[in-house]
């Protein structure tokens, strides 16, 4: 007789079982793109040990904690330099970012732009929930206009960044966007990511009922799903400043797909020591002279 | 391309900032990840050339906050790593000095002391963030600070930096001064066999099976290090966390986690302080002075005993842990302390919360040397 009920789920190992329940409201999107997350690990082939995952402060922050690997949990903003440090001694590392909108845009954005410019061996996955969740839904720099948060409660009046454009237009290889509805084509988006070498980045647009959808007359979890489904198209040829979020418009889409995916040479602070034509030094010296 | 070895064994007339720079390639640090700033950029201008000779890594950051998140990251992954800077890139490394106490990642920070606050004076020498070295980043914590006094401590405290990090998992600090930084001196530097190495104390065990704690100290409070990509799945984290290194956000976890921090290294506190003892046999008044300003003290000592006072000199080696027991030992003996530094009054501070003899300091805010005469000044008057 087969047993009905399996005592643990297929995936158990992966995530540290003995630290749930987790901390994340009912609907939130963090939870299944965690989840893509961890199967784009499994079937990427590459051993559990030699994944790494870091993460800076906020709900997001909160996800390398419950995966069942190398992980740390660092400082507002900082999981960027931190990360590209392990990568950095221990290239033989899969190293991934895993971080809110805020964490790795507002304090963080320079980091960002600066490993996106070098290269760094990185994936970066961003969960935009489109406001500060952990402290209760302030404003972000993803927050779209007209939107309402507790820092703006008369609406959003900031321009938010164009997350693949400016992903794309400080170095990235690959540029993505998905959203924790679609979380086939954001599991074979992560492994595309493990499988290139350079700096990745993925924004994975989120569910955060409690400080976006409710205040935003969205609704809960499943209203705010519905709204991506509506709205969302998936065209990795749409020319990267046309990607913008606009919540107001109802005709305005919100763009998915695969945008990027290039090839330049990866951050090697050794570049210049190996032998040329490896290294690409500016007026190089000729040989006997 | 063959440069010169790691260990530069031999007789050099070295600037101190470079002496930092040559103790933390003896030492084996292998990662540096800076930010140019005056008067530490020699540290990382030595380095960019001298790690990538060796095989290490030499990354010069977007800022000092990705700095210290660097060099946090670097350890973790199993390097030496290292960074120096001065008084405003130390303020931005603050809050992750404060991750590496509590991630107990060991990493050394070199900082030359300017005149702050601000901006200050970038090129000129002060001793104003000796507090800051102390509580600079929020919480409680216990901290190991060194402070050199001629370019060959550079070298060697530098070196110890490493080794004090490793043993007790901390972050250690380099307290130099402008004047120390930019001073040249001779410096001799051992064979490398000979250069002190404390290893990071490792898990008796594999990765194998489960029940591994990450953060289960040992009797001496210092749980053994696992690095990244090794196969323990370790969880490291800036929040309170328990034994398995998983977050324990409750007041009892919080205290028994805190006080373990501050404890490995406050029961520790008489195998890491050091200091140097001049002319103390049978001083009456004894000076306290640290990094340039004990080279003006121990000047100010001379002077003293030419005119018939016993002076003497207390040189704290480590700042923090400050020297007390000794300043203690001293006080049941010895009539008053003067306590020239180049701030408004930090260490004299510290000296008072030990003695309730006359401490009388001699300060300046900051931007030259402390010269001898007004410490000899402050020796006659409190002589008597
Ligand atoms: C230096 C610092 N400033 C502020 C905070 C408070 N803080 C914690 S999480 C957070 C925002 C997180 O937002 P986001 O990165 O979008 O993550 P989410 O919670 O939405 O997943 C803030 C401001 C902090 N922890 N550290
Ligand atoms: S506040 Fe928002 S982002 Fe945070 S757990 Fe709740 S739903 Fe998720
Ligand atoms: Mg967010």
């Amino acid at each position: 007789m087969s047993t009905l009920i399996a005592e643990r789920h297929p995936s158990d190992s992966l995530f540290r079982a003995d630290r749930l329940p987790h901390i994340w409201c009912p609907g939130c999107g963090i939870g299944p793109a965690m989840h893509a997350f961890a199967q784009a690990m499994v079937e990427s082939g590459i051993p559990l040990a030699r994944h790494v995952c870091v993460s800076g402060i906020g709900c997001t922050g909160r996800v390398p904690g419950y995966l069942n690997m190398d992980s740390y949990h660092t400082t507002h903003g900082r999981a960027i330099p931190f990360a590209t440090a392990v990568a950095l001694v221990k290239p033989e590392l899969q190293v991934t970012v895993y971080s809110g909108d805020g964490d790795l845009f507002a304090i963080g954005g320079n980091h960002f732009i600066h490993a996106a410019r070098r290269n760094v061996d990185l994936n970066v996955i961003c969960i935009n929930n489109f406001n500060y969740g952990m402290t209760g839904g302030q404003v972000g720099p993803t927050t779209p206009m007209g939107a309402r948060a507790t820092t703006a409660p008369f609406g959003n009046y900031e321009q938010p960044f164009n997350l693949p454009h400016l992903a794309a237009a400080t170095g990235a290889v690959f540029v993505a966007r998905w959203t924790s509805l679609h979380l086939r084509q954001l599991k074979q988006a992560m492994l595309r990511a493990m499988k290139k070498r350079g700096f990745t980045f993925i924004e994975v647009l989120a569910p955060c009922p409690v400080g976006f959808g409710r205040p935003n007359d969205i609704g809960d979890a499943m209203e705010e799903m519905t709204l991506y489904r509506e709205r969302c198209v998936v065209d990795p040829g749409a020319p990267l400043e046309s990607l913008g979020i606009d919540l107001r418009e109802k005709d305005h889409p919100i763009t998915l797909g695969n945008f990027v995916d290039i090839e330049r040479p990866v951050f090697d602070p050794l570049a210049m020591m190996r032998p040329a034509p490896e290294n690409n030094a500016v007026g190089k010296r000729q040989e006997g002279q | 391309m063959k440069g010169e070895p790691a260990v530069l064994t031999g007789q050099h007339f070295l600037l101190g900032d470079h002496a930092c720079a040559e103790g933390a390639l003896a030492a084996g640090c292998r990662f540096f990840g800076g930010y140019p700033i005056t008067p530490s950029t020699e540290v990382a201008e030595l380095l960019a050339r001298r790690l990538p000779e060796v095989g290490g890594l030499f990354v010069q950051m977007e800022d000092e906050l990705a700095s210290m998140a660097a060099i946090v990251g670097a350890s973790v992954a199993g390097a030496r790593a290292m960074t120096a800077t001065s008084g405003p890139g130390f303020s931005l490394m603050m809050e992750n000095l404060g991750l590496a106490v509590m991630m107990e990642v060991p990493c050394v920070v070199i900082n030359v002391q300017r005149g702050g606050p601000s901006t200050g004076l970038p090129t000129l020498v002060g001793q104003a963030d000796v507090m800051q070295a102390r509580w600079g980043s929020h919480g409680d914590y216990a901290i190991v600070a060194y402070s050199p006094a001629s370019p060959q401590e550079c070298f060697d405290l530098t070196v110890k930096a490493f080794n004090t990090a490793d043993r007790f998992r901390i972050p250690v600090l380099v307290m130099a001064d402008e004047v120390v930084a930019h001073m040249m001196e001779r410096v001799t530097i051992p064979p490398a066999e000979a250069i002190p190495r404390v290893e990071r104390k490792r898990p008796a065990h594999g990765p194998e099976g489960n029940g591994f704690l990450p953060f289960k100290p040992d009797d001496d409070l210092i749980p053994p290090m696992v690095h990244a990509g090794e196969g323990y799945r370790v969880h490291f984290t800036g929040l309170t966390h328990d034994e398995r290194g998983y977050p324990a956000l409750t007041a009892p976890a919080h205290d028994r986690l805190v006080r373990r921090l501050v404890d490995k290294v406050r029961l520790r506190e008489s195998e890491i302080v050091e200091y140097e003892e001049y002319c103390l046999e049978d001083a009456r008044v004894v000076i306290i002075a640290y990094g340039s300003t004990a080279r003006s003290a121990r000047r100010a000592v001379g002077l003293a005993r030419e005119q018939g006072i016993a002076a003497g000199l207390l040189r704290p080696i480590t700042l923090w842990p400050f020297p007390e027991e000794r300043v203690k030992k001293l006080a049941e003996r010895v009539r008053a302390f003067v306590v020239p530094e180049l701030n408004l009054g930090q260490i004299s501070r510290e000296v008072e919360r030990f003695t309730s003899l006359p401490v009388l300091g001699v300060n300046h805010a900051g931007g030259a040397m402390m010269p001898p005469e007004p410490i000899l000044e402050a020796i006659r008057e409190v002589a008597g």
